[in-house]
């Protein structure tokens, strides 16, 4: 192994990366934990909100559609490095108000729950649109069954509603999940230490910047595939039950 | 106006008490359409009414608000003695009453609207289980008895998409006998069909008849409709212009609008 590397003039690549100090491999891989879990975290929130989002856009009343409306409006027109930068620092401003006000001390915010915060607001405008568009697309004969049926409105929504929008909704939110997964990079800018910054800080303390950001870019390449891999068999169950579109079938 | 012939009362006057379906008076406008201008019907248990007319008649609206698929405008609608409470706008009052009601429905759409994403037996076991909460075992065993009636016992793991049309609607007339209805509602079933594929869902309406269900059905089938229904209602613009038993209603038409429908359907 030493001699392949070795040969191919890797050695102190392979050195510089090690997992155990003074290797920085260990400190990449905790950026990319941490980045994981705010992307998940962001995701499932963005989810949710999402949910929320959508039904309110098409069966809320006027105050709420229109209030989903500047939301989803205002946070897709700003870019994201921006909203992140005031959505942090008037988060974390507010939340510090509060807290004085009640008598209590600063509190320290884990930047694992800003970064979740911060990045499921964003997250959630764009699953609103996502998850509105599937639900329209889901054919109003399926819905009006359910509801001839005398199917209770939550039980329609988890039973029917949900079910026949997935096969609409998980390409955006394939789309969504990978956006997640890069924009937790843009967290280093409040000094969150997520991939990118460990690499930031891996490179400039070696001075071997190349062999740094391409192993965080490998690293987040091999994400990407994985969840390729994962959305791809989570779309072919959505779409359970429909032919397939390709010639000849099959 | 339109104008009423003597059979056109008849329904009103039979005995309400026990009466499967009664509708008073129902009015039903979309904007500044009015589509339902006063409709009323009884149906007793084991009747089968058949609703024909024309396109635009207002049929299948009028089936659609005994259910509230549509929110009718005015007028009362009573199930199994139970009125559904209504606003004075004819929105309903309260929800679950309607939903209670609603299970006691079962409704066969046009386009069959079974679920897509479940299989056969999946989309029967559906409402048994997720709404009536009947055991799933339970929901299952009487699930494979209707499949096997409907003739589709063996495609029960099979998705409606890679069904026939005829097919998918014997499975949409299983899913709305899982809920054991007391009244059937039929919103032209073969209208979407295949005409070689309506022989084989007449065929199970027909014995469903034959057992005493209590049926409105919506119909262009007018052979069909003289052969199963009791009781038979022309509507022309949203109004009854005549009704009356099938024999009557098809072999001696009183009304020019009917006789002419009549010709022209064949």
């Amino acid at each position: 192994m030493d001699a392949i590397l070795e040969t191919l003039g890797l050695a102190q690549s392979a050195e510089l990366l090690a997992f155990s100090p003074p290797g920085w491999g260990g400190n990449l891989l905790r950026g990319l934990a941490n980045s994981m879990k705010i992307a998940s975290g962001a995701f499932g929130m963005g989810l949710l909100i999402g949910l929320f989002g959508a039904y309110g856009k098409l069966y809320g009343g006027v105050v709420v559609r229109d209030l989903l409306a500047i939301y989803t409006t205002v946070i897709r027109a700003v870019p994201e490095l921006v909203l992140i930068l005031i959505l942090y620092y008037v988060g974390t401003d507010l939340l510090n108000k509060a807290s004085l006000a009640m008598g209590y001390g600063r509190v320290e915010i884990s930047g694992v729950v800003a970064g979740i915060w911060v990045l499921g607001i964003v997250q959630g405008a764009y699953a609103t649109e996502v998850l509105r568009g599937a639900i329209q697309a889901v054919p109003a004969g399926q819905i009006e069954a359910a509801r001839a049926f005398g199917m209770p409105p939550l039980t329609l929504m988890r039973r029917v509603t949900i079910p026949a929008m997935m096969s609409f909704a998980v390409p955006g939110l394939a789309n969504l999940w990978l956006i997640a997964t890069k924009d937790t990079a843009l967290l280093a800018i409040v000094g969150f230490s997520e991939l990118t910054l460990e690499t930031r800080q891996a490179a400039s303390s070696t001075r071997a910047y190349f062999t740094f950001f391409l192993a965080a870019g490998a690293l987040y390449l091999i994400v990407t595939l994985l969840s390729g891999v994962v959305f791809g068999r989570v779309e072919k169950w959505a779409r359970r039950g429909q032919p397939s579109l390709r010639e000849g079938g099959r | 106006m339109a104008t009423l012939h003597p059979a056109a009362s008849e329904v009103d006057s039979r005995q309400p008490q026990d009466a499967a379906i009664q509708v008073r008076d129902l009015h039903k406008s979309f904007g500044h359409l009015e589509v339902l201008k006063g409709v009323s019907l009884t149906a007793q248990k084991g009747d089968v009414v058949a609703i024909i007319g024309g396109s635009g008649s207002g049929k299948s609206t009028f089936l659609r608000c005994i259910n509230f698929l549509e929110t009718p405008s005015s007028g009362q609608i009573i199930v199994g003695g139970e009125q559904i409470e209504m606003r004075p706008d004819g929105t309903p009052r309260n929800r679950r009453q309607i939903e209670r009601i609603r299970t006691r429905l079962g409704m066969v759409f046009q386009a069959f609207n079974l679920w897509t994403h479940r299989t056969l037996l999946e989309n029967v076991i559906e409402v048994p289980v997720h709404v009536l909460k009947i055991p799933r075992a339970d929901a299952i065993a009487r699930a494979m008895t209707l499949l096997e009636r409907v003739g589709l016992a063996d495609k029960a793991d099979t998705f409606p998409s890679f069904l026939s049309g005829g097919q998918q609607q014997r499975a949409a007339i299983a899913r709305a006998l899982a809920v054991d209805p007391s009244v059937m509602l039929f919103d032209e079933p073969t209208s979407a069909l295949d005409p070689e594929l309506v022989g084989e869902v007449l065929t199970v309406i027909r014995t469903l008849a034959a057992e005493g269900r209590t049926m409105l059905l919506v119909t262009h089938e007018m052979k069909f409709a003289k052969e199963v229904a009791t009781h038979v209602i022309y509507l022309f613009e949203g109004r009854i212009e005549e009704q009356g038993p099938p024999d009557t209603l098809f072999g001696n038409p009183q009304s020019a609008r009917l006789k002419q429908f009549l010709q022209t359907v064949g």
